[in-house]
């Protein structure tokens, strides 16, 4: 707003007086409209603070929580392998070891697949068919991971150990290496079965990012690829993927990051057994397993404050694996010009 | 002309399996969906019945219903989701608004991004340790607390790349005009964003109707219905949990049923949120 007097203004002085006032009035508005303006800035900013206030709260609690594990067992929580609760002896390792295989075997299905969806729904689908399949997909993703568990325990569990597991095992049983990682008993719940439920359940990130990398790829980069002579798979493999590396990686460690956090799922299937096995069909535990299954029946202060050391350990290595996630789709974004 | 017929065939071959995987790839995907909603159909279906919304849940070998943990899943969303709402949205306003590329916005978008993505069960151990501890005992005040951390950093990331999405020209006609730069984005632009922004809201509102693990030793649970937001309260997704673990017949039919409902909701509100966006793409 323009403060000054207008040049063409009328000389008379009654009149300069009238404009003056006017003027004021209008300054005031301006101020106040400033004001206001002032008020929102810092409004927002505040809720911008919040966001930050949170996360330092979840960090302080949980290290606040710690506290006694950490001052009672030291570095040796992590590498210990008893889980006491009647002798109030407690170690993480069976639950990092746990967690850390169910999330990587999960992404061993879910990469390829998901890759795979993505190459489907982007070169091959009909068109008519896209849309629907591209969201029916992404349902998926919408379901509740407890809804993963209750289906998992009572659905999936029982037909996998029927249809699956057993003749598996009598399979191998002879076998050396994979004797030892797919024996034992048929349990239908155990690790296996929480990673494959896991890996349905990452599959929609993975596919969904990979779509949005691959619709990022100039069309002229593809057609100039199928002009050459290359097959679809040739155009997908060597063209369209190393243009979106960085946006796929990124993506499949976002979905691990889902899967080392992911509880409900896992709890219903794993079994909830702190030992490590040699095979994946034994049962095991996951951090956010362990937490679920135990926090409110714990007794002891030391229990309780064990339980949450597991989950600061569950914090600090997702925080890790999303922040190169994100460093990575930042990386892409800032090529694509976003 | 020499022409290499092996490399030829090898790579029709290599193509037409790749094809054939990615295909069913595809297929595999589709396959787990159905697979998953005709289990919960059947199994939901069959344990639907008026009494579900009558009557509150059951001790073992009684009849009974859902309408404790129907009442508190209700209090406690909405609770977050009017508390949660307002905050993100004015945080996500402030990231596109006034922070843009300043480096206070890129450790807020950052931090907000890990937030989003964080194992709700750690939200659940957080808030046990800041709110149920200091108070002494389970309430549903902790259990909308730790669903509100939840719902706000989905809110900030969807509204502000809703704002993004509308165009500067629209900024920069209505500050033309000589409007103030709250009263552009209150008037202008939120205007112009709202339909994504209630997609957010409903993105939320998705989110926590599923979350249970946060709920787990926040909440808790509570056989009766009650209102009292100071008392432990029973919310649809802890039942489901407690009920499905337990080895009663009766009570894993609950679970079902209690499980459709929810799917339903969520599912419902997903599909609505997905309309709502692209209308806003548009």
């Amino acid at each position: 707003m323009n403060n000054k007097t207008p040049t063409n203004a009328p000389q008379m002085a009654d009149v300069a007086l009238i404009d003056e006032s006017a003027l004021t009035a209008r300054a005031d508005s301006t101020r106040r409209a400033s004001r206001g303006d002032d008020r929102f800035h810092f409004v927002t900013w505040a809720a911008a603070v919040l966001v930050l206030l949170i996360f330092a709260g979840v960090i302080f609690s949980l290290v606040e929580g710690s506290l006694p594990a950490i001052r009672q067992f030291g570095f040796g929580f992590l590498t210990s392998k008893s889980w006491n609760p009647a002798a109030d002896r407690f170690g993480a390792l069976p639950a990092i070891y746990g967690t850390l295989v169910t999330s990587v075997l999960a992404m061993i299905v879910a990469v390829p697949v998901g890759i795979g969806i993505a190459i489907f729904l982007t070169e091959l689908c009909p068109r008519v068919l896209r849309r629907p399949i591209g969201i029916a997909i992404e349902l998926l993703a919408g379901i509740p991971s407890i809804i993963y568990g209750i289906w998992g325990l009572f659905v999936f569990a029982p037909w996998f150990q029927d249809h699956v597991q057993l003749p598996i095992i009598e399979g191998v049983t002879d076998v050396p290496v994979l004797g030892t990682l797919f024996g034992g008993a048929p349990y239908g719940i155990g690790m296996f079965t929480a990673a494959l439920i896991l890996s349905i359940m990452i599959l929609p990130f993975i596919s969904a990012v990979t779509r949005d990398v691959f619709e990022t790829v100039p069309t002229m980069l593809k057609e100039a690829a199928y002009g050459l002579g290359c097959t679809t798979w040739e155009v997908m493999w060597r063209v369209a993927l190393p243009f979106g590396r960085s946006g796929v990686v990124g993506g499949a460690i976002l979905a691990l990051g889902r899967a080392l956090g992911e509880t409900m799922a896992a709890t219903f299937v794993i079994g909830n057994a702190h030992t490590i096995n040699a095979s994946l069909f034994d049962p095991g535990t996951t951090i956010s397993a362990t937490i679920a299954n135990e926090f409110t029946e714990a007794t002891s202060e030391l229990y309780t404050s064990s339980l949450i050391s597991l989950g600061l350990i569950l914090f600090f290595i997702t925080f890790i694996v999303l922040a190169c996630a994100q460093w990575m789709l930042r990386s892409l974004d800032a090529r694509a010009g976003k | 002309m020499i022409v290499n017929k092996a490399l030829y065939a090898r790579r029709r071959i290599t193509n037409g399996l790749f094809i054939m995987l990615s295909i069913s790839a595809a297929a595999f995907g589709l396959i787990w969906l159905a697979f998953i909603l005709s289990a919960l159909l059947t199994e939901g279906f069959s344990a639907l019945s008026p009494a579900l919304f009558t009557q509150p849940t059951p001790p073992p070998g009684e009849a009974g219903g859902l309408l404790n943990a129907i009442i508190g899943s209700v209090i406690m969303s909405t609770i977050a989701v009017v508390v949660g709402t307002p905050i993100g949205v004015l945080a996500g306003t402030y990231l596109a608004e006034y922070g843009k590329h300043t480096r206070f916005a890129f450790v807020v978008r950052f931090v907000n991004d890990i937030l989003l993505s964080a194992p709700s069960i750690v939200i659940g151990l957080s808030v046990y340790q800041l709110v149920v501890v200091p108070m002494g005992h389970f309430s549903g005040w902790a259990g909308s607390i730790a669903l509100t951390i939840i719902v706000i950093p989905v809110v900030v990331r969807t509204t502000e790349n809703m704002l993004l999405l509308v165009p500067n020209g629209l900024r920069e006609a209505a500050s033309a005009l000589g409007a103030p730069m709250s009263f552009v984005i209150r008037a202008v632009t939120w205007k112009a964003a709202q339909a994504g922004i209630i997609t957010g809201a409903l993105l939320a509102v998705a989110r926590i109707s599923g979350e249970t693990a946060p709920l787990l030793f926040t909440a808790l649970n509570n056989q009766f219905i009650k209102a009292d937001m100071n008392g432990p309260m029973a919310s649809l997704p802890a039942v489901i949990f407690q009920y499905a673990l337990s080895p009663y017949e009766d009570w894993h039919a609950l679970a079902w049923a209690g499980a459709l409902l929810v799917t339903a909701a969520v599912l419902t509100l997903s599909i609505v949120a997905r309309l709502l966006e692209k209308k806003q793409r548009n």
